[in-house]
């Protein structure tokens, strides 16, 4: 029996039409992304490994690197209570100016980082807004450590928020209810009902926050000033490093960077497919 | 990623013991204190002087140039990724072929690079002390590093998901139905593309259009590393507020931060009612 094939006009295109399309996508990645990639690692390791460790193993880039850590961690921590609660506020409760909060926890996207990084010493710097409550609480916040973690939070804010708020969404009320009906209390009911259905959500909201907190640059270097051993974090010691043609230490840093971040978002993601694929959903 | 997500119905779950208050309190503080705070801070000072103060700000020559500088690069860096990116979706929606899996992994690589890495890379690829630099160089006369084609390519690398992924989706549900008819009463394959494909793909294609160029306006990591920091020639606006706030010119950086968080939200506000008008 002569079953109806079913046509895709699309294919129709003629064979050569289609192969020059495939070959023009596949040429337009490999030379704008894959090229570049490439020619990272090729320089990072032209002095051969050694001096990639050699450059590595230096006080100040290890401090660097500590210091990047230090303040993604803090920023994953603050996010995944505060960043929840945000989520939450939006989806569950109504008040005045709820549209307008929601449309501007997309701001840190399209905000420059400099910006970001300015703003804050407008309000904490020496001549800034609140500067005379931190001259007599004795706080630093500028060219410090905790200026930088408030400049971090502020680029990072819509992950958390954006990833939980579908999930959160799509999980609606009726098992809460059905739980707070079966004489749950509120916290119970959070943690053994709501809770586990956001994990995934959760998960992947912490690991895209850390991911970009690893990577924020022109924010902590307006706030922090990025000073040798004190306010220098990863980032800012590459930037420093192509300066002084540091040249080995600044490729090879960019590169741990670099793959440090693509393995933290590449592996969750993966997990999270299994995850899914495995409940069959 | 960068899409606004539209607001759903508030619905009353479970109750918390310290209550709605709570949270709600929780939430709004932070939001204040990050956010609003420092927004409203900016404006306050770069309006100072009026809106002539800000203007005079703007239109000094190395801001205007930097000004100018973005928006030109910003602008074509869209239309090439519009293009490029519409075409990836196509090819990886409609056609099977081997590597298929890896190229739509690679799209999200920007996603998780850090932009500072990015000129990094292209420092290295391109930079006039690289083998390819040099023969790009000497041979064509082109520069890369430290010039527009450097701004563009970083942009260009950055922006390279938002209109693959924007587009994506919508192309996976389309119905065949519409272009096999239109293929039966004989169209041709470019017909069906402009008079099938495209339509419902406008409105992602705007959107994700409109999202990349918003984020290539504030890009500053990978720009500084590309584009250095050059007046009147490679300094773009980002850099040129960094070169203010270091140089002690208030007035200058605020103008400058003013009109590109403007333009930001703008371009938002536009997608967001993209996306409105889109579910109506």
């Amino acid at each position: 029996m002569t079953t109806m094939v079913r046509t895709r006009p699309i294919t129709r295109y003629h064979a050569w039409g289609r192969r020059l399309l495939i070959g023009v996508a596949v040429t337009y990645v490999a030379f704008l992304i894959l090229a570049p990639l490439t020619a990272l690692v090729a320089g990072a390791f032209q002095d051969g490994l050694g001096a990639v460790l050699n450059a590595l193993s230096q006080p100040d880039v290890r401090q660097a690197f500590w210091l990047t850590l230090i303040i993604a961690l803090i920023t994953v921590v603050v996010h995944a209570v505060c960043g929840t609660a945000v989520a939450w506020v939006l989806v569950r409760h109504r008040f005045p100016g709820r549209r307008l909060l929601n449309g501007l926890i997309d701001m840190p996207f399209a905000v420059s980082a400099v910006v970001v990084g300015y703003m804050l010493l407008l309000l904490f710097g020496r001549q800034g807004l609140l500067a005379p409550i931190l001259t007599r609480l004795d706080i630093q916040v500028a060219f410090a450590l905790p200026g930088m973690i408030l400049a971090t939070l502020f680029v990072t804010l819509p992950f958390m928020t954006r990833e939980l708020m579908p999930v959160l969404e799509a999980f609606g009320t009726q098992q809460e209810k059905a739980a707070a009906t079966l004489g749950a209390s509120g916290w119970q009911t959070f943690w053994r009902v709501t809770f586990p259905a956001l994990r995934w959500g959760f998960i992947y909201g912490l690991t895209l926050t850390f991911a970009r907190a690893l990577g924020e640059f022109g924010a902590v270097l307006v706030i922090g000033g990025g000073v040798q051993g004190r306010t220098e974090t990863a980032t800012l010691f590459i930037y420093r490093a192509l300066d002084e043609r540091m040249v080995v230490g600044a490729y090879s840093a960019a590169v741990v960077l670099g793959l440090f971040s693509l393995l933290l978002v590449m592996g969750t993601d993966l997990l999270r497919r299994r995850e899914t694929a495995g409940r069959g959903r | 990623m960068m899409t606004t997500i539209a607001l759903p119905k508030a619905t009353k779950g479970l109750r918390i013991p310290w209550g709605r208050w709570g949270v709600r309190g929780v939430a709004l503080t932070y939001l204040t204190i990050l956010l609003i705070l420092p927004l409203l801070v900016i404006f306050r000072d770069g309006l100072r002087e009026g809106v002539t103060g800000l203007w005079q700000q703007i239109t000094a020559p190395a801001a205007w140039h930097a000004l100018k500088l973005t928006l030109w690069t910003a602008a074509v860096m869209t239309v090439i990724n519009s293009a490029m990116g519409l075409l990836t979706a196509l090819v990886l929606v409609r056609y099977d072929f081997p590597g298929k899996s890896w190229l739509n992994a690679v799209i999200d690589l920007p996603l998780a690079i850090p932009t500072l890495v990015t000129g990094v890379m292209l420092v290295v690829l391109y930079g006039p002390q690289q083998a390819l630099g040099a023969w790009l160089k000497e041979e064509w006369g082109w520069r890369i590093i430290f010039a527009p084609p450097g701004i563009i390519l970083a942009l260009l690398f950055i922006t390279f998901p938002f209109v693959v992924r924007t587009i994506q989706p919508v192309l996976m549900e389309m119905e065949r139905a519409q272009e096999d008819a239109a293929a039966t009463l004989g169209a041709s394959s470019w017909i069906i593309f402009r008079r099938v494909i495209l339509p419902p793909l406008a409105l992602p294609l705007t959107s994700g259009a409109l999202l990349s160029f918003a984020r290539a306006i504030g890009e500053f990591g990978a720009i500084v590393i590309v584009a250095g920091n050059i007046p009147m020639l490679s300094q773009t606006a980002a850099v040129y507020v960094l070169g203010q706030v270091e140089s002690d010119n208030r007035m200058g950086a605020s103008a400058m931060s003013i009109v590109m968080l403007t333009t930001a939200f703008t371009v938002i506000l536009l997608v967001d009612a993209l996306h409105r008008r889109g579910r109506e």
